[in-house]
């Protein structure tokens, strides 16, 4: 009976409930064109006023400012630090999320807290806890000296703090997608006869490389971009201790604008190369599931 | 303590693993923090609360919390209806501008920060009109809002948008079925699904607007009583060589952002039991 009253619905019944399960035409338009003119205001603008701005004086200008001696010394030293940064961040991330996802043991998620921990501290009271620890007068600051060793304002704090901002980024992409895997292909590998390492370069690798490359990318561009916590412990001193956006602050302060906004321009292209590469990599991570999915379907 | 209890495992590799992220927490994260724990330990009370709630920083207060929740809650608003469009309707560009919605992960701040006066500067593309209008956006409040909206932007999207996209539709179809109009299926169905989500992304872009230093500083003028945000003191005082004043400050914020992580982890507690509860 059920099933005939299912048949014999009018028409004007399923139209009316179409209409219950979206919004007329002019809603949908309105929404779709909050959700665009918000977005251009609050994202677009911004980043085509930094292009517009660093060629305003024409192309020549831009390049003249970027080939500048500080500029360039201010690139080498966001490179340096990323290229010491990001592999210990990755070292550690892998470390952590193996730990964490293949074994049990106790205080699992205060150790999973404690890493997010440097998420929490603003930007501005990391460089803080740095020169508390090795300023002048801090902690380590009499040792140091009496070594003859700059921590603060030199190069060392300036990637110390980078270290500590970008901690947890490839731990955590990591250690959730490993816990997903659990630990059975290893588990299969090792009794197998295969040893740690190689259960680790053949196994483990292959499933988390995505993951691994997605808080790499991501790493890299808070590293290379950080500001508010490199300028506490850098000092400003030109040409030394002054990262890319540093020198961007320090150009801008002086009323150079053209050059502030040519180098705020490379920072802004890496930000679009970043997020280029991270779709990539979500568009990449969904294919391989969707193999897999259909792979475990065909056996 | 960590570690000490391990269940067997036919896996190698344990120990360096637990050992190494053990040791790199504690150089990296652990030990420096403890410098700023030992430097809070040495204030003397009545000096960090005469510090602490002095005029000029009671108002960096006033400001830092307010901007960052009126950012927060414009981007809970946009937030909800960006996630809303991006999974339920088809528009042209849409991929392009799903991936931009990230932009302020990836823009370094100052850059962000220099864009803003650019923008809202009385010469500036957008404040040339406003200011005729009688509203200056560069070097007021109205401005520091502007820039903590910008950082916040991403989070209240990717909390709610993977909700929405797992929502069963046979949900909406029963509610539907049942005689519930559109606006009601929303208000009573939808709403409630997606709450936890929002209001953990709510807290997220709050708490990161509560820290944010570098793209403010540039439009906000930084005038003491009035535009002067409190990440900036610290910055002011530290460059005055006083760690004292910039610790007790410290202390303040990081009060209420490990109070916001708590309430965000209560959230999550919260929404997990409410699922089990309704699905079982």
């Amino acid at each position: 009976m059920q099933a005939a009253s299912m048949t014999n619905r009018p028409n004007c019944r399923s139209s009316g409930r179409r209409r219950a399960l979206t919004e007329p035409a002019w809603v949908r338009g309105l929404l779709i064109a909050a959700a665009l003119v918000f977005l251009l205001l609050f994202l677009m603008l911004p980043l085509a006023a930094v292009f517009a701005q660093a060629l305003e004086k024409g192309i020549g200008a831009y390049l003249h400012a970027l080939g500048e001696r500080d500029a360039l010394a201010a690139i080498r030293l966001t490179l340096l630090t990323a290229v010491i940064v990001v592999p210990f961040n990755a070292a550690f991330g892998i470390a952590a999320a193996w730990a964490i996802a293949k074994f049990e043991f106790r205080g699992k998620n205060l150790l999973i807290s404690l890493i997010d921990l440097p998420f929490a501290v603003s930007p501005v009271v990391s460089g803080l806890i740095f020169v508390l620890l090795f300023g002048l007068q801090g902690w380590l600051g009499p040792w140091l000296i009496s070594h003859d060793l700059k921590v603060i304002f030199a190069i060392p704090g300036i990637v110390l703090v980078t270290l500590f901002v970008t901690f947890p980024f490839v731990a955590r992409e990591l250690i959730p997608l490993m816990q997903a895997q659990g630990a059975d292909e290893e588990g299969a590998a090792v009794v197998l006869g295969a040893g740690g390492w190689k259960t680790f370069l053949r196994v483990t690798l292959p499933n988390i490389k995505w993951g691994l490359l997605y808080g790499i990318i991501l790493c890299n561009a808070r590293a290379m971009g950080e500001f508010g916590a490199v300028s506490v412990v850098s000092g400003h001193i030109r040409g030394l201790t002054n990262t890319m956006p540093l020198h961007v602050e320090v150009l801008y302060n002086e009323y150079n604008f053209v050059a502030a906004f040519a180098v705020a321009s490379l920072l802004a292209l890496l930000a679009l190369v970043t997020l280029a590469a991270k779709s990539f990599v979500e568009w990449k991570t969904q294919h391989t599931a969707q193999d897999a999915g259909e792979g475990a379907l065909h056996t | 303590m960590i570690g000490l209890i391990r269940r067997h495992s036919v896996l190698p590799g344990f120990a360096p693993a637990m050992g190494f992220t053990v040791l790199y927490l504690s150089l990296v994260v652990l030990i420096p923090l403890a410098a700023l724990a030992w430097k809070a330990a040495s204030l003397d009370w009545p000096q960090f609360w005469r510090i602490a709630t002095s005029p000029r920083v009671l108002s960096s207060y006033r400001l830092s919390f307010g901007a960052s929740l009126a950012g927060a809650m414009t981007n809970a608003l946009f937030g909800v209806i960006l996630a809303w469009v991006l999974v339920r309707y088809r528009f042209p560009f849409q991929r392009l501008v799903d991936a931009l919605v990230d932009l302020p992960f990836a823009l370094p701040t100052a850059v962000a920060g220099i864009s803003l006066p650019a923008l809202y500067a009385s010469t500036g593309w957008i404040g040339r009109w406003l200011e005729p209008l009688g509203l200056p956006v560069a070097f007021t409040p109205l401005g520091v809002w502007i820039a903590l909206t910008f950082v916040g932007l991403p989070f209240v999207v990717r909390t709610v948008q993977p909700v929405l996209a797992d929502l069963d539709a046979e949900i909406e179809e029963a509610a539907a079925s049942l005689g519930a109009g559109r606006w009601q299926t929303i208000r009573r169905v939808l709403f409630p699904a997606i709450l936890p989500a929002l209001l953990t992304g709510f807290a997220l872009s709050f708490a990161r607007a509560l820290g944010e230093y570098g793209s403010v500083v540039f439009i906000s003028g930084n005038m003491p009583m009035r535009t002067e945000i409190a990440p900036l003191l610290i910055v002011t005082k530290l460059e005055q060589y006083d760690y004292t004043g910039a610790t007790a400050i410290a202390l303040v914020m990081l009060a209420a952002s490990f109070l916001i992580l708590f309430a965000i982890n209560g959230l999550q507690w919260w929404s997990r039991r409410h699922e089990v509860r309704s699905h079982g």
